[in-house]
Parts: C-alpha cells; sequence; structure tokens
C-alpha cells in the first residue's frame, strides 16, 4: 500500500512540485492533497498515464473552522487493472468556491458533482448543467454545510441538553 | 407530382416531436422516477431524468446520529437487499476502530449478505419477466424470496428493513430454526430457479424482446462509473469481492460472470448467474462455520458491542459500556475510511469521516444507483418506449439507493 503513496507522490511531485500540498497514508487509502487550479491536470494525468481510468466516487465536505479552505471535494479513483485505489481532496474557499469540473474527463462526474453542488454549493467551472439535483429548485441555500441544524432551532418540545446533542 | 416535389425540395418538412411525461409514479417504473422523454412516435429521441422525490436527507441526519443508531438509515438505501447495507455500514466502523472480527461471524456474514443478492437478483430479474409480459415467473420466484426473508425475519426480528447485526458480530447467535430453514432455502431455491431458468432464459420469444434492447458498451459504462451486474453485462469482470476481498471473500471459490454487449438480456443473465454463484458461496460458508466454534457470534469490541445482559447487573465495566453505547458517547477513534462492498447493484461504499465526536463528522454513502441511472438518457436514445421501461427495471434502479 504504502508503495503505491511512494511512487505515486514521486512522480506527481516531479511534475506538479508545490502544487501537491500533502501526501498520508489513511488505513489503506493513499491520501493526496492537491491545489485547486491543478486538480483538472493532476486528475488528467493520472488517467493517461497512470491509468486511473474510473471515478469510483466523487463528495463534499465542509470545515467551517478551516477559513479560507471551507469547502473540501474528495475523489476516489480506481486503477482497475493494478487494482490501485488513491483519495484526492482539494479544498475551495467559500468566497470563491469554483473547483474545474471532471465532467469532460468522466461523463459520469455529471451528477455526482451536482449533488455535491446542490448540498455544499461547490461551482463546478465547466459543468453542462450545474443545477440542483437532489433538493428542490427553489432552496436558496445548501443544506450539508454545517451551519444549518437539523431540526428547527426554535423548537422547544424537545430537551436533549443532557444527551449530547 | 411537380407540386409535391417542389413542396419538399423547397420547404423541408418540420419534425414534429411530441413530450411524454413518465412518472413521477408509473405503474411500469416500480419507483419514484420521472423522465420527460421527447418522442418522435413511439421512438425515443432524447430524455431527461429528474431524481430527488424521496430524498431523505440520510447524509445529514446521519451526521447527528451515534454510529449504532445509522445502521436503520442503511437499509433505507437498497431495500431489496438491505442486509448487505447494514453490514457494510458495520464493517466500515469496523474499520475505523480497527475491530478484529471472528471468523465465525465473517461467514454468516457472507451467508446473510449473499441470501440478500439472490433476493435483490430475484427481484430484478422476475420484474424483466414482468414488463414483457411474463407474469408467472414473477409469481413463482417470490415464494423463494419470502423463504430469505423468513430467515431474516428469524435471526433479527425484521423482514425488509432488516437493520441486521451490530458493529462486531449480531446480537445474538443464530438459532437452530435459522439454520433447518438455511438448509430448506437451499433445497429447494436451485428447482425453482432451475424453473425460472427453463421459462425465460433459452426462450425465443424473450430473447427476441430483451436482446439488444439497452445496450451499453464497456468503455461507456467504466466511463459512467458503473458497477455490479450492469459493469459486467457489458464485459468488465469488476466484483468488489474479488478485486478488495473483505469479511474472508477471499477463502471461497467463485466466478465473476460477465456478459459481452450489456444488453439487457446479458443484465439478466448476469444476475442469473451471480445467483448460482450465490448458492454454492452459501454452501461453502456453511461448511466453513461448522469448522467454527459455535457459541461465537461477534468480535471483542467491548465500546461498541452492548454486552450481556447478565453482566451488565453484575459487572462493574460491562454497566458503563451498555450507558456509554446506548446513550451514544462511544470513543470513536479520528480518522476517514472509505469501505466499499459489493452491493446488490453495485459497489456501496461508505466514506466516513470521524472527529473522534460521538457522530460521524461526515458520511458519504456511494450510491451504485445514483451514479449509474444517469446514463439512462444515452441507453434509451434511439429506442422504442417499451424498451426504455425494459431497460430502467433491467438495470435495477431503486428508489431509495438513488435519492438517499
Amino acid at each position: 500500500m504504502a508503495d503505491v503513496l511512494n511512487t505515486l507522490n514521486e512522480k506527481l511531485k516531479t511534475k506538479f512540485g508545490s502544487d501537491i500540498l500533502s501526501a498520508e497514508q489513511l488505513f489503506d487509502f493513499p491520501v493526496f492533497t492537491v491545489k485547486k487550479e491543478k486538480i483538472l491536470e493532476i486528475i488528467k494525468t493520472l488517467k493517461e498515464e497512470e491509468g486511473f481510468n474510473f471515478l469510483t466516487d466523487l463528495t463534499g465536505t465542509h470545515y467551517p473552522d478551516n477559513k479560507g479552505q471551507e469547502l473540501g471535494v474528495i475523489y476516489h479513483l480506481h486503477d482497475m487493472p493494478g487494482n490501485r485505489r488513491i483519495r484526492l481532496k482539494t479544498y475551495a474557499s467559500l468566497a470563491d468556491p469554483k473547483v474545474l469540473s471532471l465532467t469532460g474527463l468522466f461523463p459520469g462526474a455529471n451528477w455526482m458533482e451536482r449533488e455535491t453542488f446542490d448540498f455544499y454549493g461547490v461551482l463546478f467551472t465547466g459543468h453542462p448543467n450545474l443545477k440542483r439535483i437532489l433538493n428542490m429548485d427553489e432552496m436558496n441555500y445548501f443544506p450539508m454545510r454545517r451551519e444549518y441544524p437539523m431540526e428547527d432551532a426554535k423548537r422547544d418540545d424537545k430537551d436533549n441538553s443532557m444527551f449530547g446533542r | 407530382m411537380a407540386e409535391v416535389k417542389d413542396i419538399v425540395q423547397n420547404k423541408p418538412v418540420e419534425k414534429i416531436y411530441s413530450t411524454l411525461n413518465l412518472g413521477p409514479t408509473h405503474p411500469a417504473t416500480h419507483g419514484i422516477f420521472q423522465n420527460i422523454l421527447k418522442m418522435d412516435g413511439e421512438i425515443v429521441m432524447d430524455a431527461e431524468s429528474t431524481v430527488g422525490y424521496i430524498h431523505r436527507a440520510f447524509e445529514k441526519i446521519a451526521e447527528h446520529r451515534p454510529y449504532n443508531q445509522i445502521t436503520p438509515l442503511t437499509d433505507r438505501l437498497n431495500y431489496c437487499s438491505s442486509p448487505i447495507n447494514n453490514l457494510g455500514w458495520h464493517m466500515t466502523v469496523e474499520k475505523l476502530i480497527k475491530a478484529e472480527i471472528p471468523k465465525r461471524v465473517q461467514y454468516l456474514r457472507i451467508i446473510i449478505m449473499e441470501l440478500s443478492r439472490i433476493a435483490d437478483h430475484l427481484v430484478c430479474n422476475s420484474v424483466i419477466g414482468v414488463d414483457t409480459g411474463a407474469m408467472t415467473g414473477f409469481l413463482y420466484v417470490f415464494q423463494y424470496r419470502e423463504k430469505i426473508y423468513e430467515i431474516f425475519e428469524e435471526i433479527c426480528g425484521a423482514r425488509l428493513t432488516t437493520n441486521i447485526g451490530r458493529i462486531g458480530g449480531f446480537e445474538r447467535n443464530w438459532s437452530p430454526t435459522v439454520w433447518k430453514k438455511l438448509d430448506e432455502v437451499l433445497e429447494v431455491l436451485p428447482k425453482g430457479l432451475r424453473e425460472f431458468e427453463n421459462l425465460l432464459t433459452r426462450n425465443r420469444i424473450f430473447i427476441d424482446r430483451v436482446s439488444g434492447c439497452g445496450p451499453i458498451s464497456a468503455e461507456k459504462a467504466l466511463s459512467y462509473s458503473f458497477t455490479g451486474p450492469n459493469l459486467r453485462a457489458a464485459g468488465v469482470d469488476y466484483d468488489v469481492r474479488v478485486a478488495n476481498p473483505y469479511s474472508s471473500y477471499e477463502e471461497f471459490d467463485f466466478k465473476i460472470p460477465v456478459g459481452t454487449t450489456g444488453d439487457t438480456y446479458d443484465r439478466f443473465m448476469v444476475r442469473e448467474q451471480e445467483m448460482w454463484e450465490s448458492i454454492s458461496i452459501i454452501r461453502q460458508a456453511i461448511e466453513k462455520v461448522k469448522k467454527e466454534p459455535a457459541d461465537i457470534f461477534h468480535g471483542k469490541v467491548p465500546e461498541f458491542y452492548l454486552p450481556d445482559k447478565e453482566d451488565v447487573y453484575n459487572k462493574m465495566e460491562a454497566l458503563i459500556y451498555h450507558f456509554k453505547i446506548v446513550m451514544g458517547e462511544m470513543d470513536v477513534p479520528v480518522g476517514e475510511v472509505y469501505h466499499a462492498v459489493e452491493g446488490g447493484n453495485g459497489e456501496l461504499g461508505f466514506y466516513l469521516v470521524s472527529d473522534g465526536g460521538r457522530n460521524p463528522y461526515r458520511l458519504h454513502f456511494r450510491r451504485p444507483c445514483f451514479i449509474y441511472y444517469q446514463a439512462y438518457p444515452e441507453m434509451i436514445k434511439g429506442g422504442m418506449l417499451s424498451d426504455a421501461i425494459l431497460t430502467m427495471s433491467s438495470m435495477n434502479v431503486i428508489a431509495g439507493e438513488l435519492d438517499a
């Protein structure tokens, strides 16, 4: 497992240098954090030169305390013949939540990016049809961001103070 | 004659397309799917899918629930094979907490997962029959699905939304009735399956109807991130059970059936063959279980697995763990894991980020249905309307998994 991390890290470092912000091994996954401007280029390199031709998953996350890098986009790529899996992460700020779209490389990224936009408000530049997918079109906020409570905060019929909720 | 020629040459006849709203609730779509079809007569020219009609915000709810309470959310994803979702979630958490699971529990899990795969494929394949006008097979195989559900009921008390197992193992050991029922299923299911295959697989009418319907090439399927039987029908031998074995699948001997053209007949045949492989896996698992000590049904993960009630009354540690688990205050390590299992429809992945709190910081379900349903418009383009219905049921799109 660690070999995958080291070999890929070496290759990416020689090609992209400081655009690779960090590389670490989390459980069975090598994880690379990269600059968001380079994400498309890096994934294209991985697809064309390293054989990572399958986009397993694309999703978002939100770290409100991570100032300037609040919104994360997480990619899981799979090299099926070599059976290698990697995770790529990139962060964007709330003020400028633009990340390059992968739809040109993987048509399957279409709905996954729409879902990420729907829930986190990440704007994928280059996406052909970036609109809400699971929520209704009239919604004017991004519900998976941390600041939105699951229940109406004004409710007073429930006292959960004892239970850490 | 000259006048007609003149009209045709100078003013091209404008093609008129009609718009047809298929769904959201339509008896032929087996779920809540809306497709706005652009039709030229009976030929589908274009389609636009709208999803989200039963979106229940599971990912948001999961961020507010302790780990044990997330299990009931997962079985509402693919409700045709809910035990796979439950056990997949347990295995994800076990990966995060680095729990050691005894071999017997792993084999028991394999039995459950393969049974639910059979139940899932039975529904899908028999519904392909219904959509082509062959109701009989559907009515016959549902009694075998019923027998499988009786086993689930005997193990966990529920049939459809099972909430089966716990983090660390099973909530109780399997009763002798379970093993009896399992033997019964293994005896009658192959006969029933054979009967069902006699009805359809070599049936000229059925083959003419389904072959060439809704095909997809391997290259397209890969680019659309297809997984599971739909990808294998296109000819790619990718199966999570083999590529990244979990729960000791590496010890089992089974084949991965693959198709060639990715059409409805291939999807049907791949699922059909997978059921036979599943039966063989269950038989192997039963043999393996017999060699393990019979009283083990959970691993040693006291922080997550509820202690015996007897111990709760008599032992201090057990009481503390019991209290912490029930109140959802387990100590979860910080970390992030991705774990995938081979669900009924493909790679069912759980991406879990833990910040050490009582709830996951982020939990994302990689739902195979959601990902491959986006290729649906492309697959039905240029075909007949009735083929569109058939393609949808042969892809086995499950509304619960689609919308999460």
